[in-house]
């Protein structure tokens, strides 16, 4: 699969943070709940928002800017950790 | 009351579709994302890149070309296959033999292989032999696809709505009859007109089918290769090149594999977002309509 360090990261924070939410799933049962999001949203569902902000960042970054990326990356989170709690 | 090994026994049911998910969408998908992010030399020799191929395919003019046209086609076949497809659903009878006969034959396009309907249509079309062409051209009108960038566009949305819009005819009519009599009783009643009908009584009733065929049918066109390119080959010069073809060109053409694999990302995201944002907003008018 040529796998590279980088993408080995990425795709296991993702299965990670997949984990985390299964687990806290079972624990803690998620609700939908409407926030500044147009729709009643459960906790995968914001994740799933977040993961898709998160990659549109990322593609727009690069589009437009030459600066680092991990300025995009720095960008995502923070909008990944806003969705998740507001959302 | 649900028990704790029953709650098991869920999780061992629907394992299967997981790892069919995993292997058919998931690792593929994986590799895509890892090739996307190297220059591939060959099977040994590769080197790490980052985003450049992404960088690169973002700031490409043919990509943004080819995604124009591939947002003005999808939209354009779709907003002519849906209210043709309800149309003609609501024209067909809900039961009786002419309802399975006419039902039969709506869906004869829809089994005709993608290829073939290409090369049917690129027959059909054609100015000299082909019945259509011919005939447009006996009407005086100089029709030749292969040389007229809008004669090829009217061609190809002809051909895909041609196709397709069976599709909506039969999820249009599995909703229509799915409407219990009382209903078009109540309606006529209140001295409803056929508008009133459709509107009020048949469209909350479709909605969900018509989701599904909105879905099914933006993916559909938004991921559209065979067809095109069997009829057109992407002419005249680029001007129905699209999306799918344009990448093609790259992974198979030219075997850039890393700028191709870019490309794919880049492309799923994009019909992932568009797939996404239409359910979304279609089931959030569904709330507001409930509520």
């Amino acid at each position: 699969m040529a796998w590279t360090l980088p993408t080995a990261l990425f795709f296991s924070a993702i299965a990670l943070v997949l984990l985390v939410l299964g687990v806290a799933q079972r624990h803690w049962p998620t609700v939908a709940r409407r926030g500044f999001l147009p729709l009643a949203t459960t906790r995968g569902d914001r994740f799933f928002i977040s993961l898709l902000t998160a990659a549109l960042i990322h593609l727009g970054w690069l589009a437009v800017t030459d600066l680092p990326v991990p300025g995009a990356s720095a960008l995502a989170l923070f909008a990944g950790a806003v969705i998740m709690a507001k959302g | 009351m649900r028990t704790k090994p029953e709650r098991q026994a869920a999780w061992l049911m629907v394992l299967p579709v997981v790892l069919v998910v995993a292997f058919s969408g998931v690792v593929p998908l994986m590799t895509v994302v890892n090739y996307s992010v190297q220059d591939i030399l060959d099977v040994d020799t590769r080197f790490f890149v980052g985003f450049d191929w992404y960088r690169d395919a973002l700031r490409d003019v043919r990509l943004h070309e080819a995604l124009w046209r591939q947002l003005v086609f999808s939209f354009t076949a779709l907003a002519i296959e849906l209210p043709l497809g309800i149309l003609v659903a609501r024209c067909l009878p809900r039961q009786g033999r002419a309802a399975s006969l006419l039902l039969v034959l709506c869906a004869i396009p829809l089994l005709v292989p993608l290829n073939v309907v290409g090369t049917i249509w690129q027959i059909f079309a054609r100015g000299d032999i082909g019945m259509l062409g011919a005939a447009i051209n006996g009407l005086g009108i100089d029709y030749n696809y292969t040389r007229e960038p809008l004669h090829a566009w009217m061609t190809l949305v002809a051909m895909d709505v041609w196709h397709w819009t069976s599709l909506v005819v039969l999820l249009g009519f599995a909703g229509l009859s799915s409407i219990p009599p009382a209903y078009y009783q109540a309606a006529d009643l209140d001295g409803a007109g056929r508008w009133q009908v459709f509107r009020h009584v048949e469209l909350p009733h479709l909605r969900a089918v018509l989701l599904i065929a909105v879905l099914l049918r933006l993916m559909d066109s938004l991921m559209i290769y065979t067809e095109p390119f069997v009829l057109t080959g992407g002419g005249p010069g680029n001007t129905t090149t699209f999306l799918s073809q344009h990448l093609a060109t790259i992974a198979v053409g030219q075997f850039d594999l890393g700028p191709a694999a870019a490309f794919s990302v880049i492309y799923f995201l994009l019909i992932l977002l568009l797939c996404w944002l239409f359910h979304t907003l279609v089931v959030a008018g569904a709330e507001r309509d409930d509520a």
